[in-house]
């Protein structure tokens, strides 16, 4: 008991019963209800939870910064005591009380690197902003300290920098950039929401990297919001884990991870795909999905052995496929770069198979995609379906194609015609490709489609706004194979979704798959979903493949630098783990280069049957 | 920039000739100036033949337009067939009357529009939004030649405050002024206020108030340049209605600007006046909108770049 008030009082900050409410009267949607928890110096405390959980809006509220989203704090207090003196409740602070704590005392880190800086400012006039404001430093006192923390951050080449404008960063340049910004101050208290989301896996593990040394370095304490475990796994000293707007579990980061409390946690915790989970086995498996039924985690599904790919021919062959785009001209109208987006790229995919094609932004594998679906022109290369080679067929051919081959994207928000019932989304590939032209056939076929996705023939009639994310995505699947396809796209199709509704996908996806004897192009940067899904992985680096081969010689053999490095970045949902030692440096290299510049295209070597590598300098080198 | 810049004059240069050559070959469907010129009175053809060839406008229309283009390079652009005094006088004359009271306007609408619209912004759906939005439709609903006579009669003949008519003084802008800027300011209230609203939602503003920054600085150094866009493109493009606005209002005023002298041409069919104002004006529309496209640099560094 003591015990417990002593901490209780030496809390850095103490969000009591903090509510939070949009709207006004009976139409009020309470997002946070009564939640408590402490912050000590200098700890990590994770806030975990799927989207509408109310941890974002949590995080906005601690600042009151949910004032400016048509947010209400309508109960509670958070105490913040910044110098372990009196607390200040800064629910009841004056906004100039509040103003001095926001940038200063308490800092926060948002999710989006790309549209969390503004475009109009430079780099170093936005951290001077924060100096000047609350240490009252003059300009040129304000810009030397923006330079060292660029270099805190390890940013090279920071006095350049200091002068450039955001969009001239990548995205992980410009987290650091507006970590430096938050960290200007030395705040007590550093709330980062989602801020490695947006990122790359190698860069994501360099910003968890510098805000744990960072946060070792200065004492700062940290609030980390985020859905991933694994980020948790690797962050935090105590976890909250939220659920509709309760706090429903709270535990320091070991025992959440070996004995959650909460049937939520333990539902969350058995969705989330993990990296080495399935080591040793030699086909991807389905299995059983914990559910929130009413209160208690229920499994779905049972466990499946995904044996249904067909080794004897391939479906699709593609061979040095090669798409470029011009980009940059001179006064002239004369190219001067060129994205090289896809350099000579080969794979075959077999029926029933799941290929995955994984890499990070600018490795080509989404231009893979879109080039196969006849979105986009490839530059050079053949491509074969069953047989066939794309570039000598006709137009009634490749229109046939285009049924054949179906495509899954991203957003399930964006790809859907929010004017346009669910069901005629579903039917127009089948009235475009003329495949059922009786209109009761053709709803009936609808309805059939739906229930194969999980959701029921009623859904039809409805607009895409009165569903979920995954039940969305569920549509878009149900839309795919509306025309029969033989082949599947799915580009990132499952990156948007919760971790829950992730597995159950996923689980649909390999549902249908041994069903239908489908066959998978499956598009991704997260390689534990990889590890799950598919039978054989291509990993891709800056437009060529640098490996490929069965799902086991990856994981368990992975031969190449870059997926070595690839495997090492995933944050894994296992505290217990030791971390990494490797360190991850560098940048993304950029696909985009002058004309004349060939990229030099690698040799790949099959070091085992049916797993390639390519050829790296140093091991040539070596050889030498 | 430079490349840009010099490939938006080339552009120009060909915008230009195509409204010279356009206006020129339309007056000349509308009548004859000799006719005019006579009066209607007891002419026979030999007079009207002498006058035209008095004025070249027996030769054929190629060789007329020509010599108007050769003229102009050389800073030439005729004399009136009224009276004789050379364009370039009139214009000179015209030119700045017309440039003060559509800058005077111009500004006048900006230094309403941007406050206003922000306001509207930050209060969304609230009274204030509701208010500033109803009075801009209202302002777009009145004709301007209505809303110039209305306030003649009652700042003139009601109040007896401000002339009537003319360009005397700094307070015989106040009418005129006012009149273009009613409806300039009505479009982009509206205009601010929805390219706020779309800055205020972005991630950037939540950083800055995060950095516990004030609101008048989140607002107006923020977003307001964020948000600046839109409004210099209109800025551009109500430049070239502006002055089609400005013929009505400066009739109605009585304003010595280019509109009166474009509309006393059209009505004498005065070849070289109407021709020399149309270009002039067009060179200037033209010139705004590379300033507008040169603003972009400026405002925006992503464009700067590009």
């Amino acid at each position: 008991m003591s015990d417990k008030a002593n901490r209780q009082s030496e809390a850095l900050l103490s969000v009591r019963s903090l509510s939070v409410a949009f709207g006004t009267g009976d139409e009020a949607f309470k997002a946070v209800k009564d939640v408590s928890f402490d912050v000590q110096p200098g700890k990590t405390l994770a806030v975990v939870g799927e989207s509408g959980s109310g941890k974002s809006v949590t995080s906005l509220a601690i600042m009151r910064l949910t004032d400016y989203t048509g947010g209400r704090i309508t109960g509670g207090q958070v105490l913040f005591r910044p110098d372990g003196g009196e607390a200040i409740d800064l629910v009841k602070a004056s906004d100039a009380r509040l103003r001095e704590i926001r940038g200063n005392d308490i800092a926060m880190i948002f999710q989006e690197p790309m549209t969390s800086l503004n475009p109009v400012f430079t780099v170093g006039n936005q951290i001077a902003e924060t100096l000047i404001l609350h240490q009252g430093l003059n300009g040129r006192e304000a810009r030397l300290r923006a330079r060292d923390l660029l270099q805190k951050v390890r940013l090279p080449d920071a006095d350049r920098l200091l002068d450039r404008y955001p969009h001239q960063l990548s995205g992980g340049m410009r987290q650091r950039v507006m970590i430096a910004m938050a960290l200007a101050c030395n705040p007590k208290l550093l709330i980062a929401d989602e801020p490695t989301t947006a990122l790359d896996v190698t860069i994501q593990a360099q910003i968890l990297n510098i805000i744990r040394d960072l946060q070792a370095e200065m004492g700062t304490a940290v609030i980390f919001i985020t859905h991933d475990m694994g980020v948790v796994a690797e962050m935090a000293d105590d976890v909250v884990v939220m659920w509709k707007g309760e706090k429903v579990e709270q535990a320091p980061v070991r025992d959440v991870f070996a004995a959650p409390q909460h049937p939520y946690t333990r539902a969350l915790l058995s969705a989330v795909p993990r990296l080495g989970a399935f080591t040793g086995q030699p086909l991807p498996k389905r299995t059983p999905v914990m559910v929130m039924d009413g209160g208690v985690a229920k499994p779905v599904g049972g466990t499946h052995e995904q044996d249904t790919a067909d080794y004897t021919k391939p479906i699709l062959q593609v061979e040095k496929l090669t798409t470029r785009f011009d980009v940059g001209k001179t006064f002239f109208g004369r190219v001067t770069h060129r994205v090289h987006a896809v350099e000579e790229v080969s794979f075959d995919i077999y029926p029933g198979e799941t290929l995955a094609l994984v890499g990070e932004s600018g490795s080509g594998k989404s231009t893979i995609g879109r080039t196969l679906q006849q979105l986009v022109e490839p530059t050079g290369g053949t491509v074969r379906f069953d047989g066939r080679d794309m570039e000598a067929m006709s137009q009634a051919e490749r229109r046939r194609l285009r049924q054949e081959i179906q495509y899954i994207f991203q957003d399930p928000f964006a790809s859907l015609d929010p004017r346009h019932t669910v069901g005629y989304s579903i039917a127009e590939p089948i009235i475009v490709h003329g495949l059922i032209k009786d209109s009761k056939e053709r709803t009936r076929r609808v309805h059939e489609l739906l229930e194969q996705v999980g959701l029921q023939p009623q859904h039809a009639k409805r607009y895409p706004h009165e569903f979920s994310g995954g039940q969305r995505q569920r549509i878009c699947i149900a839309r795919a194979l509306a025309s029969n396809p033989k082949l599947v796209i799915a580009d990132e199709s499952v990156s948007a979704l919760d971790v829950s509704i992730q597995a159950q996908i996923i689980n649909l996806l390999m549902e249908l798959q041994e069903k239908r004897r489908l066959s998978y192009l499956f598009i991704t940067h997260d390689m534990a979903v990889v590890e799950k899904i598919s039978h054989r992985v291509a990993v891709m680096y800056l437009g060529q493949i640098v490996e490929l081969g069965s799902r086991r010689a990856i994981f368990e053999n992975p031969q190449h630098s870059y997926t070595r490095k690839l495997l090492a970045a995933v944050p894994i949902a296992d505290p217990q783990r030791e971390r990494a030692k490797v360190r991850i440096e560098g940048e993304i290299p950029s696909p985009v280069r002058p004309v004349g510049q060939e990229p030099a295209i690698h040799r790949m070597r099959e070091v085992a049957p049916g797993h390639w590598v390519a050829i790296e300098a140093d091991s040539l080198r070596g050889a030498a | 920039m430079a490349g840009f810049i010099f490939k938006r004059l080339l552009q120009a240069i060909f915008v230009v000739l195509a409204v010279t050559l356009i206006v020129a070959f339309a007056i000349r469907l509308s009548g004859d100036p000799a006719i005019m010129l006579m009066g209607g009175g007891n002419v026979t053809e030999k007079d009207l033949e002498n006058i035209r060839q008095a004025l070249g406008l027996n030769r054929p229309f190629l060789v007329q337009y020509l010599s108007f283009l050769e003229g102009i390079l050389t800073g030439d652009f005729g004399k009136s067939f009224m009276g004789g005094t050379p364009v370039s006088m009139l214009i000179a004359r015209a030119l700045p009357a017309t440039l003060l009271l559509a800058f005077a306007s111009l500004i006048t609408s900006i230094i309403l529009s941007v406050p206003l619209g922000i306001y509207a912004a930050v209060n969304r759906g609230r009274w204030p939004d509701q208010l500033i939005r109803i009075l801009s439709l209202v302002g777009l609903s009145f004709p301007n030649f209505w809303l110039a006579i209305m306030l003649v009669l009652l700042f003139s003949i009601v109040l007896g405050v401000l002339p009537p008519s003319g360009m005397e003084g700094p307070e015989s802008f106040i009418m005129p002024a006012l009149t273009m800027a009613v409806i300039l300011t009505a479009t982009n209230v509206r205009l601010v206020r929805t390219s706020m609203l779309e800055t205020l939602s972005q991630q950037y503003i939540m950083v800055a108030r995060s950095k516990g920054l004030r609101d008048r600085v989140v607002l107006y150094k923020h977003a307001l340049r964020n948000s600046a866009i839109p409004l210099v493109t209109y800025i551009g493009l109500q430049f070239g209605g502006l002055i089609g606005g400005i013929v009505i209002v400066e009739r109605v005023f009585n304003w010595p600007g280019m509109g009166t002298l474009a509309f006393d041409a059209i009505s004498n069919r005065d070849y070289p006046v109407l021709q020399g104002t149309i270009t002039v004006l067009a060179l200037f529309i033209v010139l705004i909108n590379l300033l507008v496209d040169i603003a972009y640099g400026l405002i925006d560094p992503r464009i700067r770049t590009e």
